[in-house]
């Protein structure tokens, strides 16, 4: 299967501009649930603002958030798939810019040291691409997330050492949550990295904010952690907006990878209720858009 | 728990009637503004000629389009998405703002810390949370983009907003020293313990 890049182009625009207005359906079911179970007035109320904002977004076609957000594009090849890979990159980056100046959207992207903005929402190595390969065949999957500010500040890694064990993990879960507070923008999903090297922890970590609610760990041992730590953080009282409440967080979300002897490192990476992203698939039937 | 409708600029007086979880709808004029805004009128000595006098602002960088100045959009820009970022990130900046200009109201997400609190107790301020996120909504109560200044960091300008009930915003730090913010951090903090127990952390 071929992939025309033109095609692709005008995906990675629209990609953006639809994952800025429209919630996957999983996070609605997210925020409606939290909304019933929640005991505390104030967050109700707060929970019911945000449910409110998601039918205001829909209903005026508009973005969901002011914040952009940083681009990250995933791009799943499949077995099947003949494409340039170089020229497919560039095809994304024309249709991030386009996103920008067309809509328009706020270019939230500046060069980290003079801060100039240059309104295409790209820049040195931004829009993120991550390219990776998939089992199907005939499938080329783009999934584009952009990733808010509030809560990609509520990022860390620890190095820990195998002496200090799980409970150093699960100890560090509830720290960042607990420093992060309202600023995250709560709910949020809170991404976990275990294992790997240090870029790789903290990638896992986003991986994890960025999963659809209701998807498990695909490692055993990661799955029972999630479970475990999705309760607990939900005790903590930090609540939606960090105002108090028992929807601090939808899930936590756990990715792993083996590491060195020496190694223990873990990341947190953390996802706003305004938990956005969309997805084109190209296969020989077409294009489709879905989450 | 009281609720108070304000057409802005709003007098000390009024500031210090309002406690900690009342809540507060404005009508008016809101000022935008942002990290690079302030970043430029309290580090690199810049000015600007708006009157922020017993005003709000809010912590914010719109989605706006260029558009023909007219009646409608005096400015040349017409508001897309009007939203509320993370307020912590600009903490050093309150006293000033009160301070140098007169600034009343602090509408944001996430809260401010020690520092604020003792501003709005010191000067006559309070803090009034949005919910973070809901900028679709939050786009609604914005009438126009009346005017903007230092638009050179555009799209961290400093922008003057026409409002028509903006709210209801809730009083999360007062001018009595309370804040909701303290309190709750606490409250999670003393679970810690118990948290951690729950997970067989030893």
């Amino acid at each position: 299967m071929d992939v025309d890049l033109q095609q692709v182009e005008e995906a990675a625009k629209e990609l953006y501009i639809r994952a800025l207005k429209i919630l996957p359906p999983d996070i609605k079911a997210g925020i409606a649930a939290l909304a019933r179970g929640e005991t505390d007035a104030t967050a109700k109320s707060i929970l019911g603002t945000m449910i409110r904002n998601i039918s205001v977004a829909e209903d005026n076609a508009n973005l969901l958030c002011q914040d952009t957000g940083i681009p990250i594009y995933n791009v799943a090849i499949g077995r099947a798939v003949t494409v340039d890979g170089y020229a497919l990159k560039q095809a994304i980056r024309r249709g991030c810019e386009r996103a920008t100046r067309e809509h328009p959207l706020r270019s939230s992207v500046v060069h980290p040291l003079t801060r100039m903005n240059e309104h295409t929402s790209c820049g040195r190595g931004v829009p993120v691409i991550n390219i990776d390969f998939s089992e199907s065949g005939e499938s080329l999957s783009i999934e584009m997330i952009p990733k808010g500010s509030g809560s990609e500040n509520s990022s860390w890694l620890k190095m820990a050492i195998p002496a200090e064990g799980v409970d150093a993990i699960k100890t560090f879960v509830i720290d960042c949550v607990l420093e992060s507070g309202g600023k995250s923008c709560p709910p949020t999903v809170v991404g976990v990295g275990v294992g790997g090297t240090a870029d790789l922890c903290v990638h896992l970590a986003k991986q994890a904010a960025t999963r659809p609610l209701g998807s498990r760990c695909a490692d055993a041992e990661g799955a029972e952690l999630e479970r475990a730590l999705s309760a607990a953080v939900n005790r903590l009282g930090v609540g939606p907006q960090g105002l108090g409440g028992d929807a601090t967080a939808f899930a936590v979300h756990v990715e792993t990878a083996a590491t060195h002897i020496t190694m223990n490192p873990v990341a947190v990476n953390m996802q706003c209720h305004s938990a956005r992203r969309a997805r084109a698939t190209f296969t020989p039937a077409g294009l489709e858009y879905g989450f | 728990m009281a609720h108070y409708d304000f057409n802005t600029p709003v007098a000390e007086a009024a500031i210090r009637a309002l406690r900690v979880n009342d809540t507060v709808t404005l009508n008016g004029t809101l000022y935008g503004i942002r990290d690079a805004t302030q970043i430029h009128m309290f580090d690199r000595g810049r000015k600007t000629r708006f009157d922020l006098a017993g005003h709000a602002v809010i912590h914010t960088a719109p989605n706006v389009k260029k558009v023909q100045a007219s009646a409608a959009h005096p400015a040349g820009y017409a508001p897309v998405c009007v939203g509320t970022t993370t307020s912590a990130r600009m903490e050093r900046f309150t006293r000033p703002l009160m301070s140098q200009y007169g600034v009343r109201m602090i509408i944001g997400k996430g809260g401010m810390l020690a520092d604020s609190l003792a501003a709005f107790a010191e000067l006559g301020g309070v803090y009034l949370a949005i919910v973070g996120g809901a900028a679709a909504l939050e786009t609604t109560w914005i009438e126009q983009i009346e005017d903007v200044d230092l638009d050179d960091l555009n799209p961290e300008s400093l922008w003057r907003f026409r409002v028509k009930g903006f709210g209801p915003l809730l009083v999360a730090m007062d001018s009595h020293g309370a804040s909701l913010y303290t309190g709750l951090k606490q409250a999670a903090a003393g679970r810690r313990a118990a948290v951690l127990a729950s997970l067989g952390v030893k």
